[in-house]
């Protein structure tokens, strides 16, 4: 956009500008007094759509769905005070798991902070340790250049929230508009290639390994890697596992995946895992939910190899052998370039070990149950939709089946908090991932104690007409806490039992979406298909289901990835 | 081991706390911390003084490197290098220990910059155990006041820092 001679525009206006340079279709956004202006110029234009929440913590979390599903920006617009604290949960939601974002803030006139004015907060400070960066715009003269900088630091290297928090009067005061079309800082030169003789020695050691293992997490999703991940680990023929964050990364169908691994992890992921002798880990940062105990892990030798776009993730918790910093398809590009030609290793003796550790059928469950198992609804909706629907969870033991029973075969179907775990997360991110799809089908798999963190945006699923599928899988307990303190603490039940419920299908019918409740078996399946089958309508299922049912297998906390406690041998 | 953390960093608004925010948040350790605008307006020069094995000081650069107004790091305590800490002292200088603190000074080439009937205000530069040893030879009595700016530090010879 050239500079328009003579015109001047108020800061508003240039806000609005802005997000039209960028291309943002959607912002999501509730107003307020500090960003009235910013809202008189969006009622002006139509390019850019203003999604209305009715929560601040909503607005990102939809703008977080909406930035997974599609590999945009997201963007979202709150007021000053109350406005950011809302949104602070959504915001830290996506700094822990990487979302590029923008987040408008609006913020008391320059004069009145420091005064404790009506609505202030020191936004700057409060989000400070939950975004890759943030910045106060005083001058209405740098306001253009610092909202490029935002999507430019949103977006490049490892990708985070950055948020712009503008004073009120700025979004009056005037200047000529100029959008830059580049960022230059000094300080900011995220690399892309990785370094040549790292990726040679990688080579080298991938083409020796016996017990080879790859392992994979959120980066290759963010980064788009995911078809150069198939390619790598099928022309080599090595065993394959994702992280939480990284479902979709490597097709799920494939029998080269071994499942998920970590707390949560098939038993074969885990033990190949523990048991490899060359680790490739690609997009990952060996969290805690991950690899257990890293003492446990450091027990069995292994070279690792990291690539990673971000070099305070390598070596972090793990020391690793050859570190790769770069931008993982360049990355992965130049290694199938090196691997070209290499011989590797026989390993099928490997593969006959994880095949029989695969035999452990870790993942079974009682399919006679006369009582609604948790597992078997998402085995069916797996099945119903062909494994194609977007999918967004909340947080717990449905977040962790949902994982382990919807077979990912494609990257950005799969939208959690897996870092912050937000409990909430579920409908607004299912939101914005079906704006951003639309036609798409969107399922939110929940339980009754997640879904009321950020109920009231079925609300905002009335407004816009957003056929989201709702999965509550009805434990009447906050499962996950439940099996902690079954498992951990004397089978005490301490407040998470979810007394007084609502009646799920009446309150879904009174935001005019329509419920059903289903506590038998042989209704599952009709229900998800008559569910399913309603493209335009909002559907709230409310599966009643086993209370007393546990995610496995599990690695308690602190323990080695290895010291699983599985179904059987309980 | 203690290290002696330099890095170069954009003169904005809140440069400095993003980076305390850093250590605090992370649990690392700041044992002094010097801040102040180099040649370059537009560029200010910190001094860390840190404690942490090799593992902690890798992931503190890393993550110092990490902030985006973060312009550059180095870890001076890796090779040669020059580390200097300004004292001002004030101590009690009646009659009696007037001509004593001024020997003592002299011996430690610190400079009264300051006098009034019974004190003396030192002026005293050097690394941080000079500085201890000062104290240290003192009458513990005799101190009124101290206040200490923690290192600042440079490389030694070619080796130098910046953009």
């Amino acid at each position: 956009m050239d500079r328009i001679k003579g015109v001047e525009l108020s800061g508003a206006e240039i806000v609005v500008r802005c997000l039209q340079e960028e291309g943002v279709e959607y912002v999501f956004g509730y107003p307020g007094g500090a960003v009235l202006y910013i809202y008189d110029e969006l009622f002006k234009q139509d390019k850019v759509r203003h999604v209305l929440v009715r929560h601040e913590q909503g607005a990102v979390h939809a703008a977080d769905g909406y930035s997974r599903s599609s590999h945009k920006v997201g963007v979202c617009l709150v007021t000053s005070g109350p406005g950011v604290t809302n949104a602070v949960t959504g915001i830290a939601t996506a700094y822990m798991d990487s979302i590029p974002m923008v987040v408008l803030t609006g913020q008391v006139p320059t004069h009145a902070i420091g005064q404790d004015a009506f609505q202030e907060c020191d936004t700057v400070g409060i989000t400070r340790p939950c975004v890759k960066h943030n910045f106060l715009v005083k001058d209405v003269k740098d306001l253009a250049a610092t909202i490029k900088k935002a999507f430019y630091l949103a977006s490049s290297g490892r990708p985070g929230p950055v948020l712009v928090d503008i004073p009120k009067d700025v979004t009056t005061h005037q200047c000529e508009f100029h959008y830059p079309e580049t960022v230059t800082m000094r300080s900011y030169n995220p690399v892309r290639k990785g370094h040549a003789g790292q990726i040679k020695k990688a080579a080298q050691l991938l083409a020796e390994a016996q017990r080879p293992m790859v392992y994979t997490g959120g980066g290759v999703i963010l980064s788009n890697a995911a078809p150069l991940l198939t390619e790598l680990v099928q022309r080599a023929g090595f065993p394959c596992t994702n992280t939480l964050m990284g479902l979709g990364g490597y097709p799920a169908t494939d029998r080269q995946f071994l499942g998920m691994l970590g707390m949560h992890g098939t038993y074969q992921a885990n033990m190949a895992m523990q048991h490899c002798d060359v680790l490739l880990a690609i997009g990952a940062r060996f969290d805690d939910r991950v690899i257990g105990n890293p003492a446990h892990f450091a027990q069995n030798p292994r070279k690792i190899i990291h690539i990673d776009i971000d070099p305070s993730s390598i070596s972090k918790r793990v020391k690793v052998d050859v570190p790769i910093v770069g931008n993982i398809p360049d990355v992965l590009d130049d290694l199938l370039k090196q691997l070209g030609g290499a011989k590797t290793q026989d390993i099928a003796p490997w593969w006959k070990q994880i095949e029989e550790w695969r035999a452990r059928d870790c993942l079974r469950y009682d399919r006679k149950s006369k009582i609604i198992k948790p597992q078997f609804v998402l085995e069916k909706l797996y099945e119903i939709t062909g494994g194609d629907a977007i999918v967004t969870s909340d947080v717990g033991q449905h977040q962790m089946w949902a994982a382990q029973f919807y077979k990912f075969d494609k990257p950005r179907r799969w939208i959690n908090s897996g870092g912050l775990g937000t409990m909430g997360f579920g409908l607004p991110a299912a939101m914005g991932a079906r704006l951003a799809n639309p036609g798409a089908t969107v399922v939110c798999v929940t339980g009754e104690s997640s879904i009321q963190m950020c109920l009231q945006e079925l609300s905002t699923c009335k407004q816009y007409r957003l056929p989201i599928k709702i999965i509550n899988l009805n434990n009447r307990y906050m499962g996950m806490v439940r099996q902690w303190q079954q498992f951990f603490h004397g089978n005490r039940y301490s407040e998470s039992y979810m007394d007084a419920l609502p009646d799920f299908v009446k309150l879904a019918e009174g935001y005019g979406h329509r419920g059903a409740l289903i506590d038998k078996p042989a209704d599952v399946e009709p229900a998800l298909r008559d569910a399913l089958a309603r493209k335009d309508e909002l559907v709230f299922l409310d599966f009643i289901t086993d209370q007393a049912e546990n995610v496995y297998p599990m690695v308690p906390g602190g323990k080695g990835i290895t010291e699983m406690i599985l179904s059987e041998e309980l | 081991m203690r290290h002696i953390i330099s890095i170069l960093v954009e003169n904005e608004a809140g440069a400095l706390s993003r980076i305390s925010n850093m250590f605090s948040a992370r649990g690392y350790n700041i044992e002094s911390l010097t801040v102040a605008p180099t040649e370059d307006a537009s560029m200010s020069r910190m001094t860390i003084v840190t404690v942490g094995s090799e593992d902690v000081i890798e992931q503190i650069t890393k993550q110092l490197n990490k902030l985006v107004e973060v312009v550059k790091v180095v870890d001076l305590s890796e090779a040669e290098h020059i580390e200097r800490e300004l004292m001002l002292i004030k101590v009690r200088a009646g009659a009696k220990e007037r001509e004593d603190m001024k020997r003592m000074a002299d011996i430690f080439r610190g400079r009264i910059i300051d006098v009034s009937d019974n004190t003396y205000t030192i002026e005293l530069t050097g690394n941080g155990h000079k500085l201890d040893a000062f104290i240290q030879a003192l009458d513990q009595g005799a101190i009124i006041e101290t206040v200490r700016t923690g290192a600042s530090g440079i490389g030694r010879g070619n080796r130098v820092l910046r953009i």
